[in-house]
């Protein structure tokens, strides 16, 4: 029998032949390569969070083999010689181990940390991206309903993640967590005892906290995160507008190769940057605070940075106690409205947006193509409204640190912010609404003048004026007939192309020099009209 | 050079014969993009072949790997055999995370951009136009999907066996409850248990035995160990009374000064509490009535109590009343006293209720 030669050529046909043969996946994995992507730096902010979130992933479960989550009381005996001989829970032994007995282990905690920051703030920026660019509008509700409440869970991860090393510092935001629930009206005492196990701090928090940390608010997240992945694709990406651009269409690369390389490219570049800051920046040093103990406290305690709003709102709220006679009377703290009356308005005002923007403008349209914040005056303003409430809040949150180092009385910094809260948001609706419209009218000025040269011409009769370069052929009023596309206006010369190319190369030309930049996306438009001779927009 | 414009595209619209020898793999897959309403109307290589371009990209992107390769070997030598461990004064571990952060870090970006440059400089640059698809929604697609739903519900024949309805949603709703149960009954913890939400480690034992003031080491006080103007944290000198399971209890025992003791006294004495102090000696709460941090910066000169959590303020001269901040209740005392032989003690537990303030608070 002659012997079959192996043909190692065919082998890859084969395979996918008999994958195919079985799974039938030709058809759909085509249509995954060439999925359209439109591209602009904007739309990687949302990836920021996604890539530091699978840091996330990987770090924790490094440090799942070496934390103990028990606050069973031990006598700390490990290399770190301050601490010696403290009495401690099992909890903060173990991170002090993972700190410093653990072969990597503190970067690793670092790095976790670190990711958990760029995390939250990557969400930030990207919903920001999101609202002012109208991206949250119809389709897309669902996304920024589901991304919002990304935001709150990250937030719950990151509180229950910091609380867990059950050192000075996070001890006393448990403290804080624990009286929050607790303002709660009717149900909060049962609430607290419920979830500490008894009084404060009982001894099986950290436990609790553990599995919803590592198992129940990562798995929250993840199901969350890939039906927001899942939609992005199914409605498939907004785009800009420009040439060649509508709204029943994608304009971009296809997703393989180029889009595909590009994102991996830039979560290596991510996870590189969170090396390094986990590495060269020291965060959360557990070591200097001490085990958590219910009298010590020092000044300059703050949380993570996007709890700190949460506490800003804290310390500003004037000592309004309700009190309700009945009985022995009831009582409504203080400190129950601004942590969770407050979380409680943002959480349904930011999901409900965009319906209550759609209800307003009695708008019912799908939307693919993006504004532009200048474009939509009232929802920037509001946008920068809601930015500008919320940096009140996160500085009076620092408030302490503010008033020593820049020498002010810490009374004043409260005052500054209870009356700055009332006052900058308004403020900040106003100055950019008015922001919007001077951009607004600077655009279309340049579309019907031109751009300005930098030219100024002397005419005989000694009058000065400044040469415009119309941008499309004048009427006869030396008009220019542009609408406005939704997109950006050039405004200088070299936007034009008039400085010429930029020659590559380092000490000498490669090559020769490249053509006239064209924005990347962008289709190739068509030839240049005839250039006019630059004239002047006043010659009316 | 192929630029492949709107124009030539419109052209070769007639579906291909994929499987024609002439066709290049590029023309199989415009193809198949066509067959997904995909236009590659722009593909254009940015190097040309063999160039000097190329050459100087591709070592670019070479470059940047093989510093992958540097930085990944320098982190194994330093993960393996630097100095880590930690030994007070030899200083030598405290380079360790930063080096390994430095190399990994350089590693990891070495990949990052070396991939970028790989793609977004040797990669032809393209711009395809996907049509959404979005206006082609069919009505009748909703009709038979909406028609199929409501036969469903005809043969499942609901409406006209309402028994099978109820009978369903009174079977079913108890095991919903059933669900709930074991996580609700297992969790569920009365706050009122022992009163511990208005006691704490000062309450007299059994015998109505006094607790006396101790240090955070154990020590009982004596007057004479605090000086006029100080101030020390005290805990209740029972079994784990220096530690979280009296998380209650911390106290703040101050020593007034002559004058301003009178006017704490007097102040007491304006609320029914003019035997809380014991000579110029007041002990209040340590424990913040606003959100349980302890209240613990002590300003001699004005005799207030500052919370560093959310800086309410105290004035220990009028009964640890709030001044400032977000707390809207006083701090409570501890009435004290001194036993016979010269300790301070608690002459009964806080007569208010310590801590942050909750509903059922009287």
């Amino acid at each position: 029998m002659k012997r079959r030669k192996f043909d190692m050529a065919a082998v890859p046909g084969n395979a996918a032949r008999g994958v195919d043969d079985r799974f039938q996946v030709a058809t759909p994995l085509r249509r995954l390569l060439n999925k359209v992507f439109p591209d602009h730096w904007s739309f990687l902010l949302g990836e920021i969070a996604l890539f530091s979130f699978i840091v996330l992933l990987l770090t924790g479960v490094f440090l799942t083999f070496f934390f103990e989550p028990a606050m069973t009381e031990v006598v700390y005996n490990g290399s770190y010689a301050p601490l010696r001989g403290t009495p401690m829970s099992a909890a903060y032994a173990s991170s002090l181990d993972i700190s410093f007995d653990v072969r990597g282990g503190l970067i690793m905690r670092q790095m976790h940390h670190w990711s958990a920051l760029l995390f939250m703030a990557a969400i930030v920026v990207h919903m920001l991206r999101v609202f002012f660019t109208g991206a949250f509008r119809k389709p897309r509700e669902t996304n920024w309903i589901i991304g919002s409440l990304l935001f709150w869970v990250g937030f719950l991860a990151g509180f229950t993640g910091y609380s867990l090393p059950d050192d000075g510092l996070s001890g006393t935001g448990l403290r804080i967590a624990s009286a929050i629930m607790l303002s709660i009206p009717v149900i909060g005492s049962w609430l607290t005892s419920s979830i500490f196990g008894g009084e404060f701090p009982g001894t099986i928090i950290i436990s609790r906290f553990y599995i919803a940390h590592v198992l129940l608010i990562p798995g929250l997240l993840l199901a969350l995160i890939s039906v927001h992945l899942g939609l992005v694709f199914k409605q498939k990406h907004t785009q800009w507008p420009g040439p060649g651009r509508t709204n029943g269409n994608v304009v971009g690369e296809r997703m393989f190769p180029r889009y595909a390389i590009k994102q991996g490219g830039f979560f290596m570049v991510v996870f590189g940057v969170i090396a390094l800051m986990g590495g060269l920046f020291q965060i959360n040093p557990i070591w200097l605070f001490g085990p958590y103990e219910a009298w010590v406290v020092s000044a300059a305690s703050q949380p993570d940075w996007y709890v700190m709003f949460l506490d800003g709102s804290t310390r500003l709220m004037p000592a309004w106690e309700i009190n309700i006679p009945i009985g022995d009377g009831y009582v409504i703290p203080p400190l129950f409205w601004p942590t969770v009356v407050l979380p409680g308005i943002l959480v349904g005002l930011s999901t409900l947006y965009p319906f209550l923007e759609a209800r307003h403008l009695k708008d019912r349209k799908s939307h693919n193509l993006l504004q532009r914040p200048r474009d939509v005056p009232a929802r920037t303003a509001v946008g920068a409204m809601a930015v500008s409430f919320y940096m009140v809040l996160t500085l009076s949150g620092a408030n302490d640190v503010i008033a020593d180092k820049f020498q002010i009385s810490l009374n004043a910094m409260t005052w500054a912010g209870r009356i700055g809260l009332l006052v900058v948001p308004p403020l900040a609706y106003y100055v950019t609404y008015r922001i919007c419209l001077g951009l607004q009218q600077h655009d279309r000025e340049v579309l019907a003048h031109g751009v300005e040269t930098g030219i100024i011409r002397r005419l005989p009769d000694g009058r000065f004026i400044e040469v415009h370069q119309p941008l499309s052929a004048a009427d006869h009023d030396g008009h220019g007939a542009l609408e406005y596309g939704g997109w950006v206006v050039p405004k200088k010369m070299n936007r034009l192309g008039a400085l010429g190319p930029a020659i590559r190369g380092f000490f000498y030309p490669i090559e020769k020099p490249a053509e006239a930049p064209v924005s990347p996306g962008h289709p190739p438009v068509e030839p240049r009209a005839e250039r006019e001779e630059i004239g002047s927009g006043e010659r009316r | 050079m192929t630029t492949h414009t709107e124009h030539q595209a419109q052209q070769s619209r007639e579906p291909l014969d994929v499987n024609d020898p002439r066709l290049s793999r590029f023309e199989i897959v415009q193809e198949g993009a066509r067959r997904d309403d995909i236009e590659i109307v722009h593909y254009e290589p940015q190097v040309v072949p063999g160039s000097k371009a190329e050459r100087r990209l591709v070592r670019t992107v070479a470059s940047f790997f093989l510093l992958t390769g540097l930085a990944a070997t320098a982190f194994l030598a330093i993960y393996i055999w630097w100095p880590w461990e930690y030994a007070p004064g030899r200083g030598g571990d405290k380079w360790y995370t930063p080096l390994l952060g430095v190399t990994l870090g350089v590693a990891l970006l070495g990949i990052g951009f070396g991939i970028l440059t790989w793609g977004k400089k040797l990669l032809p640059k393209e711009v395809s136009i996907q049509d959404r698809h979005e206006g082609a929604v069919s009505e009748d697609e909703r009709t038979i999907t909406g028609q199929t739903m409501l036969y469903m519900a005809d043969e499942l024949g609901v409406k006209r066996r309402p028994l099978l309805g109820i009978s369903l949603l009174a079977g079913l709703a108890p095991v919903g409850a059933v669900a709930a149960a074991p996580l609700v009954g297992g969790l569920i913890s009365d706050p009122h248990k022992n009163n511990q939400m208005f006691t704490t480690g000062f309450a007299p034992a059994e015998g109505g035995e006094k607790v006396r003031l101790v240090r955070e080491d154990g020590r009982p006080i004596r007057p004479a160990d605090i000086s006029s103007g100080g101030q020390l944290t005290v805990f209740p000198g029972i079994d784990h009374g220096v530690s979280n399971r009296h998380a209650d209890s911390p106290t703040l025992l101050i020593h007034l000064r002559d004058s301003d003791a009178q006017e704490a006294r007097r102040a007491n004495e304006r609320i029914g509490h003019g035997d809380y102090m014991w000579g110029n000696y007041a002990a209040y709460s340590k424990i913040c009535t606003h959100a349980g941090c302890p209240a613990s910066l002590y300003e001699q000169q004005t005799n207030r109590l500052l919370c560093p959590c959310h800086q309410s303020q105290f004035l220990i001269t009028d009964n640890a009343k709030p001044i400032f901040g977000p707390a809207s209740r006083r701090l409570p005392q501890l009435p004290i006293e001194v036993d016979a032989e010269g300790y301070f003690v608690a002459k009964s537990d806080y007569t208010e209720t310590v801590g942050p303030d909750f509903w059922e608070r009287p």
